[in-house]
């Protein structure tokens, strides 16, 4: 079924009661060519760009939950290309334009709002940074702009600009193009693309064990729905990767952490574009729903625990009290955490790992929302021809051997 | 926040007074320049990052200023023990001990 202004009024006209599922539920078959572990933005992007680019139908997801039930479904959906380092650049750039089309490309509404990403700046080092960043994204095509506070205050009008602040605003970076999108639709409309091109999609089945021929290589996945033969996986787990890459034997480098957000109760639009501020610790958006989407910080050491200690997110709340004093009385109704997977140097993993067969895209730490589209391009690519994409290959797991670090620790949406 | 007991000061203290270290027992090569880049990686960067029962380095930043060692559960947060720097892994009876 195709979405359009007539599906809608024939659905209307049977007061919604008939909108047909919108992807398949299959049980697993016993073999894929290809099995994709985590339903999640990425992994579920993965299967539909190696089915519509790549041309593998008989392939599957395996998900422990429901789609997007992870950090898909618990982040702040911020979008920019901002950073500093050209292969980052490369690889958010293409999320971004990838994000531009795919409404029309997955024919379903992902709601993406290029509404302005505005970064603050409160500290001398912070304009230094923040300039060099402007000028590192103009050379390479990718609009950034600088504002003075006055500029910055324009743009965003409740913004507290007072120089009596702690950390007054100094001015701000500012990506026109950057934005919002809604995460589930992200899911969704992956699934349900991915779904109608013959992708198995399995909610439900947790991968309990990798299992390997007598010459290592990948020969299936021990799943709680039974065994799943297949000669490739491809590991998108974010925060559960090191667990998924141990049944392998792979020790990864990567920690995770509980990474926290919050939204308020809704009210009608008053903050039309998203704003961060890495120094003083605060993300905020207003959804279409009208709360106010806020981003908190990860805790101080690893865990699983999917929540995250209170103190990190009134630390949060905090600053955006201080920049932002007309939001002090409003309420906060709900806040969660999402286990994120984070690399020495904030940039994520892509690409094959030492078993054959098994393929990893991990490491996206607290960032990797935004990179969705491109992420799943440039892995179904390496999946689909058993070497790295152009765009992935800075990105492998060698270039921690081979000491080629792509630092965007000062890039990275929290500040570490 | 975690209530985590320094064992120089004995007390049960709050989290904030303490700065996570990262996964302990994490031994530097004893000679640095007859090791491989395979091997300095592993020293450097890979990790365990167990979900369940992890050792792991806090400083007492805002108390002694010491570093010491503590055996956290990832999944509930709980810690099982802490101990001193330089002191081996207790062994908790729970076959987590040898795990990597």
């Amino acid at each position: 079924m195709k979405f359009s202004i007539f599906s809608l009024m024939r659905q209307a006209l049977g007061h919604h009661a008939r909108w047909p599922a919108q992807w398949r539920s299959p049980e697993p078959k016993a073999a894929y060519d290809a099995v994709i572990v985590g339903g999640g933005g990425h992994g579920l992007g993965t299967a539909y760009y190696l089915a519509k680019e790549h041309g593998l139908r008989n392939i599957a997801v395996v998900e422990k939950g429901w789609l997007g039930g992870g950090n898909t479904g618990r982040n702040t959906t911020i979008i920019r290309s901002n950073y500093l380092w050209e292969e980052s650049e490369a690889i958010y750039e293409l999320s971004v334009k990838l994000w531009e089309t795919l409404s029309d490309e997955l024919n379903y509404n992902v709601m993406y709002s290029p509404r302005g990403v505005m970064m603050l700046a409160h500290t001398v080092h912070d304009i230094q940074v923040f300039k060099r960043h402007v000028h590192a994204n103009r050379l390479a095509g990718i609009d950034n702009e600088w504002l003075t506070p006055e500029a910055a205050k324009a743009f965003c009008p409740p913004l507290n600009i007072s120089p009596k602040l702690r950390y007054p605003v100094l001015g701000a970076a500012l990506q026109r193009r950057g934005g919002t999108a809604r995460h589930d639709a992200v899911a969704w409309g992956y699934a349900r693309a991915a779904s109608a091109l013959g992708v198995d999609i399995i909610e439900n089945a947790e991968v309990m064990a990798v299992r390997r021929d007598a010459r290592g290589a990948v020969e299936g996945v021990e799943t709680t729905r039974g065994m799943i033969r297949t000669k490739k996986v491809g590991v998108v787990a974010a925060g559960h990767t090191s667990v998924l890459m141990s049944m392998a034997d792979v020790r990864m480098p990567l920690e995770s952490y509980p990474l926290q957000a919050l939204v308020s109760e809704p009210v009608k639009p008053v903050l039309p574009c998203v704003v961060m501020s890495n120094t003083v610790h605060a993300y905020i958006s207003q959804s279409d729903k009208g709360e106010l989407v806020i981003g908190a910080g990860t805790d101080a050491y690893t865990s699983y625990s999917q929540t995250g200690g209170l103190h990190v997110s009134a630390h949060t709340l905090d600053a955006i009290c201080d920049l932002f004093p007309t939001f002090r009385r409003m309420r906060m109704m709900r806040n969660w955490g999402g286990i994120v997977d984070v690399t020495p140097d904030r940039s994520p993993i892509i690409g094959l790992t030492p078993v054959p067969g098994l393929y990893v895209n991990c490491g996206w730490g607290t960032g990797g929302f935004k990179a969705t589209p491109g992420s799943a391009y440039v892995f179904a690519a390496t999946m689909a021809r058993g070497e790295p994409h152009p765009i992935a290959a800075p990105f492998a797991l060698e270039r921690f051997t081979t000491g080629r670090l792509i630092d965007e620790a000062a890039a990275a949406a929290v500040a570490h | 926040m975690l209530l985590i007991t320094c064992p120089y000061c004995r007390m049960a203290r709050p989290e904030s007074e303490f700065h996570y270290g990262g996964e302990a027992h994490v031994a530097r090569p004893a000679e640095p320049a007859n090791v491989s880049d395979a091997e300095w990686a592993a020293y450097l960067y890979m990790r365990a990052n167990p979900k369940g029962v992890h050792a792991e380095r806090w400083r007492h930043i805002h108390g002694c200023g010491r570093f010491f060692n503590a055996v956290r559960n990832t999944v509930s947060d709980e810690i099982l023990a802490t101990y001193e720097a330089g002191m081996s892994r207790p062994d908790l009876g729970d076959g987590t001990k040898d795990a990597r």
